[in-house]
């Protein structure tokens, strides 16, 4: 195709008066007083129940921001164009993560008895797997992925916003993309293993008899389909505060309308082969997380989340005109996000009678306070590096194909 | 020999852009049997040509509904009708060992409706065209453009559409013969 120069947008920073410059305060304040609220209950007598609230919001979250960094990795090692309007909303998510080191040390400090069995319950399966489930390794393991995920999030960040301040001198542009190019496929080895790691050490050695080896797999699908949701109502919300008016299109969110559609199948897919094999095979040791999450109130969940988190919407976002009706998207969008906050909810929440003692399926004040206190911080701080430069790469090689992209 | 008889014209173009612009002309004088010939994909000429939506995906949607209900009641019938054995300690009826199978079939009977579908509504397989003829037209696979309008079309005129094709910038234009 012929190569047409393309106007670059000009509405590239979030103008003082929007909300989004005010996200870090409103942010801020909503995390620290949710947050508060959330561990001061921890703490207290029956803090048991609110600790679960706080790792099932941590976990939640976590799994937006991570995606968000692998999915920057993947784009720049297959050097994706469609998606370059997108990069920065993701950097900012991505370099968000090494609060999340922060928001890790309540867990640390105050939960891990009342959360994880494995610190003061012994028996002859536990001390096997004591090398493992020790708390020096816990930890161990726990700084070497935030160090990780703090460096690959924050690096992919600082090159980027780097590339806007060259303008001109294309030989030093493209030297950064190849750069991040070669930096994310060693970013992605050692992504994929912390995810799957963090995810083993925090939510799976809820239940420590219990092993699943797609574990990891099943929090990522979880986790990238609803980042992509999230992106998708994150940039239809800068659209909204008159950002990048111009630069994202109706292509671009049918392309994230494919990606939600898809991995909303790769998210059944997964999720039925974890259960598939577990009952097939039917051994005592596996049997046990489905055992957990069919009494107690929680076999209403568990049969509602294949039909609410597959069938309705694989259906409602199977045609094409949803995925490219803003306003339709936006809905499938929200009810991904809820059903993502649903999905963690039934990993988390059944064990929160500790080990052996079934849960019964409740909602409680400190989820709410847990939920809203994580999500403002968050979003704090990707609005501090969303409005701390140009919401978009101006300068990225590939920025030109991205503007003009299409779907055929 | 048998006589020839004419098939339509084929018009040659030298760029993509040349080609866009005779496109729309064509399309806004209400031809419906033609086509246009290009080396690589140019991207919006389906919309210069003023190609209607395809029907293949209600095509695939109906196959896969249809292979997917099939198969499932299918299944349940052969499961627990045709021979109710009991596999692994199960009960005769278990949904989730029906799963896999059932989502196979699903996919299957989608996948061959596209595949199918597609060659069926391009009227594939196609070993031979007229325009295979002509020797200007060799250059379609390399740096040529083209568009041919079918005589069978109802607007077709020997005079007026070579008429409009000369007034589209149309560097050869040839008569095909069936």
């Amino acid at each position: 195709m012929s190569h047409v120069e393309v106007a670059k947008p000009t509405d590239i920073n979030i103008p003082a008066s929007s909300l989004w410059s005010r996200l870090p305060v409103i942010g801020g304040g909503l995390g620290i007083a949710g947050i508060g609220a959330t561990l001061a209950a921890g703490v207290g007598e029956h803090g048991q129940r609110a600790m679960f609230s706080y790792l099932w919001a941590f976990a939640a979250v976590l799994g937006i921001a991570l995606a968000a960094l692998g999915w920057l990795l993947i784009e720049h090692v297959v050097r994706s164009q469609w998606s370059a309007v997108f990069k920065r909303i993701g950097e900012s998510m991505a370099a968000s993560l090494p609060l999340f080191a922060l928001l890790f040390l309540p867990i640390a400090l105050l939960g891990m008895h009342a959360l994880y069995p494995w610190t003061h319950e012994t028996d002859e399966i536990l001390e096997k797997k004591r090398w493992f489930l020790s708390n020096e390794f816990f930890f161990g393991r726990a700084v070497f992925y935030f160090f990780i995920w703090s460096l690959f999030g924050t690096l992919l960040y600082r090159f980027s916003v780097r590339q806007d301040t060259l303008g001109n001198d294309l030989a030093a542009r493209d030297r950064i993309s190849l750069g991040l190019r070669k930096f994310s496929a060693v970013g992605l080895f050692f992504w994929v293993l912390t995810l799957s790691f963090a995810s083993i050490d925090w939510l799976m050695s809820l239940q420590p008899h219990w092993y699943s080896t797609i574990f990891g797999l099943y929090y990522f699908s979880a986790s990238i389909l609803a980042f992509y949701a999230f992106l998708t109502l994150v940039s239809m919300a800068l659209k909204k505060a008159g950002v990048l008016q111009q630069a994202i299109t109706i292509e671009h969110y049918h392309d994230l309308g494919k990606y939600l559609f898809g991995f909303t199948i790769f998210w059944a897919y997964i999720a039925f082969s974890q259960f598939m094999l577990i009952w097939y095979a039917n051994i005592p040791e596996e049997t046990e997380f489905f055992l957990v999450r069919l009494h107690g109130g929680w076999e209403y969940v568990s049969y509602a989340l294949p039909v609410l988190h597959f069938f309705i919407p694989f259906f409602f976002l199977l045609s094409r005109h949803v995925k490219r009706n803003p306003k339709v998207l936006a809905i499938a969008c929200w009810y991904t996000l809820f059903m993502h906050l649903v999905d963690i909810f039934w990993l988390v929440m059944p064990n929160a009678g500790g080990h052996g003692a079934h849960s019964h399926l409740s909602v409680s004040w400190t989820d709410i306070t847990a939920i809203v206190g994580v999500t403002g911080i968050f979003l704090a701080v990707m609005g501090v590096f969303l409005s701390k430069n140009a919401v978009i790469g101006i300068n990225d090689p590939r920025l030109s194909e991205s503007l003009t992209h299409e779907n055929y | 020999m048998s006589t020839t008889k004419l098939w339509g014209y084929l018009a040659r173009y030298e760029n993509p852009a040349e080609l866009y612009h005779a496109c729309e002309k064509v399309r806004d004088e209400g031809y419906q049997r033609w086509d246009a010939c290009t080396p690589f994909p140019v991207h919006g000429l389906e919309r210069a040509m003023g190609m209607k939506p395809t029907i293949l995906p209600w095509i695939v949607l109906v196959c896969g509904v249809t292979g997917s209900v099939g198969m499932l009641g299918f299944l349940i019938y052969a499961m627990n009708e045709l021979s109710p054995y009991i596999v692994g300690g199960k009960p005769i009826f278990s949904l989730p060992a029906y799963v896999p199978i059932w989502y196979e079939m699903t996919v299957l009977s989608s996948c061959l409706a596209a595949f199918l579908g597609n060659w069926i509504l391009n009227g594939l397989p196609r070993p031979h065209h007229p325009a295979f003829a002509s020797k200007a037209f060799e250059r379609v696979t390399d740096d040529k453009f083209f568009i041919m309008i079918e005589a069978k079309d109802k607007n077709f005129d020997t005079k007026y559409t070579r008429l409009l094709l000369e007034s589209t910038g149309a560097s050869l234009i040839e008569e095909l013969e069936d």
